[in-house]
């Protein structure tokens, strides 16, 4: 979740610049032809697409007890039910679309977070970027899932958007770290300086000098942080922390442990949530690369 | 060298000082009576002793004393290495309880990380700049940096545990045996141990091997390298430079990945209810145990520090410049 995939600050961020119309085509152009940005949209977009489609076309909660126990995938149910005769589709259908909402909210949390304290650090300096950068160094010591789990253990109602919260109150740091160094080669350009000599303020500079120019690094840091929200959340929900009452791909998996669909063989309780999980991250990864080819001229294929 | 590593000494310095306080701010700032709801939800039936527990309790919290008392009790208790006392197994001190569990915890990450670490390297050196193995080892690596640490424990114990029925899926060593310095137990125990160690492992394997491939090909754009292929010299020469460059970065991606990796172990042993550190959380979340939890967490923090120190340290060692500069040569 943090700088393993994709982003070892390659992107060039000094590119851009004139000719905005004839980059576009050209950013196109590129986009169209990468394998790896087509397949990992294509399978973010078509999982996205069930979660948001998928719970319309299904007329019993997730959490019903519906159906015969303990039925191999069919016909009927598609994947099957559980030992208490839930149907595992529509757990997967609404899981989806509840990891897209953690993904998002807590990955936007962070992003929020990481890109402020990114950007005031490294284009103010001195004294503020000294501060911020201790704050970032602690947070990113301290192994957030362990906080998490204690922090959630003492909250009494646990929602969504409570997890998210805190998923994005403390995965935000490597971001800010990437988006400071970006921001520093990018400070002492001459347009910043001027705009800066034109009386602008700082967060004018931030949001339309230096944001636009890394925007590329920007989104592939979101998709980066989606990513590592949703394992983090799947994680907390699987230890029994996730959301009360709710459905997600990993309270799926803790309620397989918990009444043994391993032992028992119920192979179609367990498989669904975790692949839904691991083909999510694992796209928006490889889109991720995607995306660094098309933007990143040193590294494309040719 | 020195400001180098007193910095980061006082960072950690920092971060500690911060952990504990987390752990002291959060039952108190957190809604509710912590000691009313922790103990009616851990269902003591016997009525005296949940009142002798309730006054224990009361007395370790000291509520009914100002904030900056309870803060400074609460550190001085800690440098006594004193961290309460369990609700769930009443009478025992946590830390008895942690230290019990802590080495099959170790035993599962240190092997974990260091293995897929070298092995992983090796992998991503291997694979960059080469067509079939990078369109191969690049997805598969992807894939599993995206897996979700107990999913692929869960896959590996259905398969290769309850289907396949080679290696036991539960516990630390068969409840028949009690622990002792004989061959049938060293095998027990390691039997035990392989499937927790292989899922941690593979999974990550993966963000090594993509990490060192990116960096490899960072390098071998890079001027020496250039250079290198223009004086002709051959390419598994070019390779080693590279290789020993890219090293550096990975070494900090170690530091950076040591939580994440942390929280797979804990994820893995409690699919495999290996008596680690994991499990321990699991149980003390069941029975509401706050004491064993913030134990564990003030435990698991320190262990991040200690183990980011080391690698500050071989990072010292490790990389030319900062020998030099210890040593008092041209920076």
């Amino acid at each position: 979740m943090t700088d393993v995939p994709g982003t070892p600050g390659t992107a060039d961020p000094g590119t851009t610049g004139a000719g905005g119309e004839r980059r576009t085509s050209e950013t196109l152009y590129y986009a169209r032809r990468n394998p790896k940005l087509l397949i990992g949209a294509s399978i973010v977009l078509l999982l996205l697409g069930i979660g948001l489609i998928g719970p319309l076309f299904i007329d019993h909660g997730p959490n019903q007890y519906i159906g015969p126990q303990s039925t191999p995938p069919s016909g009927e149910y598609w994947l099957g039910t559980t030992s208490f005769g839930q149907d595992v589709w529509a757990q997967f259908v609404h899981g989806l679309r509840s990891t897209f909402l953690t993904g998002t909210l807590g990955g936007g949390i962070a992003f929020l977070i990481g890109t402020t304290v990114g950007f005031v650090a490294g284009y103010k300096g001195g004294i503020v970027d000294e501060i911020l950068n201790m704050l970032t160094n602690v947070v990113l010591v301290l192994p957030g899932m362990v906080v998490l789990i204690v922090a959630v253990a003492y909250l009494d109602v646990r929602g969504l958007v409570v997890q998210a919260l805190f998923i994005g109150l403390t995965s935000w740091p490597w971001a800010a770290r990437a988006v400071r160094s970006q921001t520093l080669s990018l400070a002492s350009r001459d347009y910043v300086d001027l705009a800066r000599l034109s009386g602008r303020r700082t967060w004018r500079i931030i949001t339309s000098e230096l944001a636009p120019n890394m925007s590329s690094y920007l989104v592939m840091s979101f998709i980066l942080l989606f990513g590592g929200a949703v394992l983090i959340a799947a994680g907390l929900d699987f230890i029994g922390l996730g959301p009360a009452g709710g459905v997600s791909l990993g309270l799926m998996l803790e309620s397989a442990v918990a009444w043994s669909a391993l032992q028992l063989g119920l192979w179609w309780w367990f498989i669904p949530p975790g692949a839904g999980i691991t083909l999510l991250v694992g796209s928006m990864y490889i889109l991720n690369v995607g995306l660094d080819e098309v933007f990143n001229p040193k590294l494309r294929e040719l | 060298m020195w400001r180098y590593i007193g910095r980061k000494l006082g960072i950690y310095g920092i971060t500690f000082v911060v952990a504990v306080t987390i752990n002291w701010m959060i039952p108190r700032f957190m809604p509710g009576d912590p000691v009313r709801s922790m103990l009616s939800r851990a269902s003591v039936s016997d009525p005296e002793a949940l009142e002798r527990m309730t006054a224990y309790y009361n007395e370790v919290f000291g509520l009914d004393t100002p904030l900056h008392q309870q803060y400074f009790a609460f550190w001085a208790g800690l440098f006594r290495g004193d961290l309460g006392v369990s609700v769930w197994l009443y009478p025992e001190p946590v830390v008895d309880i942690i230290l019990r569990h802590v080495p099959f915890t170790l035993g599962l990450l240190l092997p974990a990380i260091i293995l897929s670490w070298i092995i992983g390297n090796r992998l991503g050196a291997f694979a960059a700049r080469s067509k079939v193995l990078d369109n191969t080892v690049l997805p598969i690596g992807y894939i599993l940096t995206a897996t979700p640490y107990m999913w692929l424990a869960l896959l590996l114990a259905w398969a290769l545990g309850v289907v396949g029925g080679f290696f036991p899926t539960a516990g630390g060593y068969s409840f028949a045996l009690t622990p002792s310095w004989t061959w049938g137990f060293f095998t027990n125990l390691v039997s035990h141990w392989f499937l927790p160690f292989l899922s941690m492992f593979v999974v990550a394997l993966g963000g090594w091997a993509i990490g060192m491939r990116n960096m490899i090909i960072y390098e071998l754009e890079a001027d020496y390298s250039n250079y290198l292929q223009a004086l002709g010299a051959p390419r598994r020469l070019i390779r080693r430079y590279a290789f020993r460059n890219a090293m550096l970065p990975q070494i900090t991606g170690l530091a950076v990945q040591l939580g994440t990796i942390i929280a797979g172990a804990l994820l893995t042993e409690v699919v495999f209810n290996y008596p680690g550190l994991g499990t321990l959380i699991l149980n003390s979340l069941n029975n509401n145990d706050f004491f064993l939890l913030q134990g564990i967490f003030l435990f698991v923090v320190v262990g991040v520090l200690i183990a980011n120190f080391i690698i500050d340290i071989v990072y010292v060692l490790v990389d030319p410049r900062t020998r030099v500069r210890m040593t008092g040569g041209a920076s």
